[in-house]
C-alpha cells in the first residue's frame, strides 16, 4: 500500500494540451475516484499514473519515491482494464498466475497467491475455464483477481464496470466497496458514472478539460460544489439553473430577482457582488418541494416520470424555461396540472458569471466547506 | 398452399437460388482446380501408350502400371530429393513465420525512425517478382560461397515470402486489443515475453494461413533450386523430376509418377494447416 503524489503533471499529445497541470495527493489507502465528462482527461491521467502513457512535465511519486518514466511493472501498480483484457488463449487460473508466474515465483507461492485471491473473488470453482467460457461479471472478476494476486501498492481501475447490465453493475459496485474496506488498497477508479463516484469514493476527483475542478469527499462535493460544472456533474437528475439578478447583495440573506421578476431570498454570501449583478441560481430537484412556502414559484407540468419510489416532473415555470422536480412516488399529478412549489432559502446554490459558487450560509448539511 | 407455404417457407425460396448460384460457381473452380491434379493422379498408374490413346480415361486392367513409380523410386535419388524440398520449405516456412510475426509486432506496435520506410520496402517486396533480381542474388551466392547449398535456397525464399507474410499479419496484430499488452506489460512481463506468450498464440490462425500461402510456391518452385542449387545433392523434387524430361525423349510415365509423389507430402502439410486456415480466412467475418 501506498501514497501517490501528482505535482503539476502535464501531458501533450502533439500539440494538443490534454491535462493542464494536475496536483492531487492521494493517502495510504484512499479510495480516489476520477470523474468527469468523456475526453476530460481522466482516463489519460490513469494512464500516466500506470506508465503506460509518458508524462509530458510535472512529478509522480509512489511512496514518496518519483518514478517518471518508470515501466509500469517497476511502479508496483495493477490496473483493470474496462475491456478485462484477458488473454483468451489461458484459463482463469493462468490468467491469474502469469504475471507472478513470469517475474520467477516459485510454484507453491504462485498456487498460494492465487487460490486465495480466487476464494476472495468466489472464483476459485472457474479456475479451467477460458474467457470466452465466463459471463461479463465473472470475467470481471478475474480481472480484479489478476491485479490482487501481485499485491500491487496502487490499484487501478478504468471504467471497470461499465460493460456489465445494470443490474450486476450495483452488484458489483458493492462487492468492489467491501473488497477495498478488505484489502485497505489504495485505489484510483476512473468512471463518468456519478453514482459510483459517490458511493465508492472516499474522495471525489471532478475532472473538466484537462484540469481538476473540485477534490473533497462525495458529500462535500454535493453539497459545497466549488463551481457550476461540479454541482451539474453530481446529483441526478441534474441541478436546475435558473438566471438571477441580485438585487440586494447581503452577507447572509441575498434578495434575487428572475427574470420573470419573481423574487427569491437565498442564504447565500453576495458581499462581493454589486447590485444588478447577474448570477445563476441553482436548485436541486429533490430539494424543491410542492409544500414549502418559501420562494414560491408556479408553472404547468409537462411531463411525469415514474421510477415507482418517486417521480420526476418536468415543468414550464414560464420565461425561466422549464425545471425538473423530484417527487413522492405516488404523486398524481398529470401533465397540463397547474402547479405551484417552492424551496428553502438555505437548499439554494449561487454561482456568478464565471461559474464560480458563492459561500453557501446556514446550508442544510452537515458537510464540511472544502477551503 | 399450406402446405406449400410450410414445405417451401418464403425466406427459403429467396434464398435457394442464391446458393444455387454460389455453389455452381464454387463446384466449376473446383473442377478447374482439381482437373490438372487429377489428370496427373491417374495417368501415372497407366501405360505410356495409354497416356496417349486416352489422356483421360482411368487405368484398366490392361493399361495399368506401376513402371513410373518404380523408375522413379530405384532409378533416381527420389528420397533424398524430397528430404531436401522438405527441408528447404519447413525451414523456410517457419522462418518466414517467425521473423514475418515479429517484423509485424514491431511495425504495428512499436514507434520508431524509419517504421514507415521499412513497411514500404516490404511493400515493394509484395509487388516487385524477386526473380527480378536472379542475376544479382546468384553472384551474391557465389560470393557469399553458397551455391549449390541449402541455405542459399531457404535464405532466398525468406526473402520471397516475409513481404506477404508481414502484410497479413501486421492486420491480424492490429485486431488484437491493445489492452491485452498494457495488462502484460502492467503484469510485469517483458517485451519478447509479451510477444511470445500473449502475440504469438493469438496469431496462430492467421500463421496458418501465411503458412499455407509460402508453403506452396516454395515447394513447386523450380527456378531458385534450379540456378543456386543443381547439384546432385542439394536437387528439390521439382528439379529431380526434370531429369525425366528429354529434349528428345520423355519418361511420361516416371515424370507423371514423381509429381503423384510429390504432391504427397504438401497435402499432409495443408491438412495440417487446413482448420486453422480456414478460421484465419473467415476470422472477423463472423462475429
Amino acid at each position: 500500500m501506498a501514497s501517490v503524489k501528482l505535482n503539476n503533471i502535464k501531458k501533450r499529445f502533439g500539440d494538443v494540451d490534454v491535462l493542464h497541470g494536475i496536483d492531487l495527493d492521494i493517502k495510504d489507502g484512499e479510495f480516489v475516484v476520477l470523474i468527469g465528462e468523456s475526453g476530460c482527461g481522466k482516463s489519460t491521467l490513469l494512464r500516466l499514473l500506470s506508465g503506460l502513457e509518458d508524462i509530458t512535465e510535472g512529478n509522480l511519486y509512489i511512496d514518496e519515491e518519483r518514478v517518471n518514466g518508470r515501466s509500469p511493472a517497476k511502479r508496483g501498480i495493477a490496473m483493470v482494464f474496462q475491456s478485462y483484457a484477458l488473454y483468451p488463449h489461458m484459463n482463469v487460473f493462468k490468467n491469474m498466475a502469469f504475471g507472478l508466474k513470469i517475474s520467477g515465483k516459485d510454484k507453491h507461492f504462485v498456487n498460494n497467491k492465487v487460490m486465495e485471491a480466487a476464494k476472495k473473488l468466489k472464483i476459485d470453482h472457474l479456475l479451467e475455464r477460458l474467457p470466452r467460457e465466463l459471463s461479463g461479471g465473472q470475467r470481471q472478476r478475474v480481472a480484479i483477481g489478476r491485479a490482487i494476486v501481485r499485491d500491487p501498492k496502487v490499484f487501478l481501475f478504468d471504467e471497470p464496470l461499465s460493460n456489465l447490465d445494470a443490474s450486476l453493475r450495483v452488484q458489483t459496485r458493492v462487492e468492489l466497496g467491501k473488497l477495498h474496506q478488505e484489502l485497505k488498497a489504495t485505489v484510483v477508479y476512473v468512471t463518468h458514472d456519478q453514482v459510483e463516484a459517490m458511493t465508492l469514493g472516499d474522495k471525489i476527483v471532478v475532472m473538466n478539460k484537462g484540469r481538476v475542478e473540485q477534490v473533497g469527499a462525495p458529500l462535500d462535493l454535493y453539497h459545497h460544489p466549488k463551481t457550476q460544472f461540479v454541482a451539474a456533474f453530481i446529483g441526478s437528475p441534474k441541478m436546475n439553473f435558473l438566471t438571477a439578478k441580485i438585487s440586494q447583495p447581503a452577507p447572509e440573506n441575498t434578495q434575487l430577482v428572475l427574470e420573470s421578476g419573481r423574487a427569491i431570498q437565498a442564504c447565500i454570501d453576495t458581499t462581493s457582488l454589486n447590485k444588478g449583478d447577474i448570477v445563476q441560481l441553482g436548485l436541486r430537484p429533490e430539494h424543491i418541494a410542492l409544500d414549502c412556502e418559501h420562494n414560491t414559484v408556479e408553472g404547468t407540468v409537462t411531463l411525469i416520470e415514474h421510477l415507482g419510489e418517486l417521480s420526476y416532473l418536468y415543468v414550464d415555470i414560464g420565461q425561466e424555461g422549464e425545471m425538473v422536480l423530484k417527487v413522492d412516488g405516488d404523486n398524481q399529478h398529470k401533465a397540463g396540472d397547474k402547479i405551484t412549489f417552492g424551496i428553502q432559502p438555505n437548499r439554494l446554490y449561487l454561482f456568478d458569471h464565471q461559474g464560480k459558487a458563492l459561500k453557501r450560509v446556514n446550508a442544510h448539511t452537515t458537510a464540511t466547506i472544502p477551503l | 398452399m399450406k402446405l406449400l407455404d410450410r414445405l417451401m417457407p418464403a425466406s427459403g425460396i429467396r434464398q435457394v437460388p442464391k446458393s444455387v448460384t454460389i455453389h455452381a460457381v464454387l463446384l466449376a473452380y473446383t473442377v478447374i482446380a482439381l482437373f490438372p491434379i487429377i489428370v496427373v493422379v491417374i495417368n501415372a498408374f497407366k501405360e505410356r501408350r495409354a497416356i496417349f490413346r486416352d489422356p483421360l480415361g482411368l487405368p484398366d486392367s490392361d493399361s495399368f502400371t506401376l513402371v513410373g513409380f518404380q523408375q522413379v523410386l530405384l532409378r533416381s535419388d527420389f528420397g533424398l530429393y524430397s528430404w531436401n524440398s522438405l527441408v528447404v520449405t519447413i525451414l523456410a516456412v517457419g522462418l518466414v513465420l517467425l521473423l514475418g510475426a515479429m517484423a509485424a509486432w514491431a511495425l504495428t506496435e512499436y514507434k520508431f525512425k524509419g517504421n514507415l520506410l521499412i513497411t514500404f520496402l516490404f511493400a515493394m517486396g509484395i509487388m516487385i517478382p524477386i526473380r527480378l533480381g536472379t542475376v544479382s542474388i546468384l553472384s551474391l551466392m557465389v560470393s557469399l560461397d553458397l551455391v549449390n547449398t541449402l541455405t542459399a535456397l531457404v535464405l532466398v525464399y525468406i526473402a520471397q515470402g516475409l513481404p506477404l507474410a508481414v502484410y497479413i499479419l501486421s492486420e491480424f496484430v492490429r485486431t488484437i486489443p491493445k489492452e491485452l499488452t498494457e495488462a502484460a506489460r502492467c503484469d510485469s512481463v517483458s517485451e519478447y515475453k509479451i510477444f511470445f506468450c500473449v502475440i504469438l498464440p493469438l496469431l496462430k490462425p492467421a500463421m496458418a494461413t501465411v503458412a499455407v500461402f509460402t508453403m506452396i510456391p516454395i515447394w513447386n518452385d523450380l527456378w531458385f533450386p534450379l540456378i543456386l542449387a543443381p547439384g546432385e545433392e542439394t536437387r528439390t523434387i521439382t528439379l529431380g523430376v526434370q531429369q525425366f524430361v528429354g529434349q528428345y525423349v520423355t519418361d511420361w510415365n516416371s515424370v507423371l509418377s514423381a509429381l503423384t509423389l510429390a504432391i504427397v507430402p504438401v497435402l499432409i502439410l495443408y491438412t495440417i494447416f487446413s482448420r486453422q486456415l480456414i478460421r484465419g480466412l473467415t476470422s472477423g467475418a463472423v462475429k
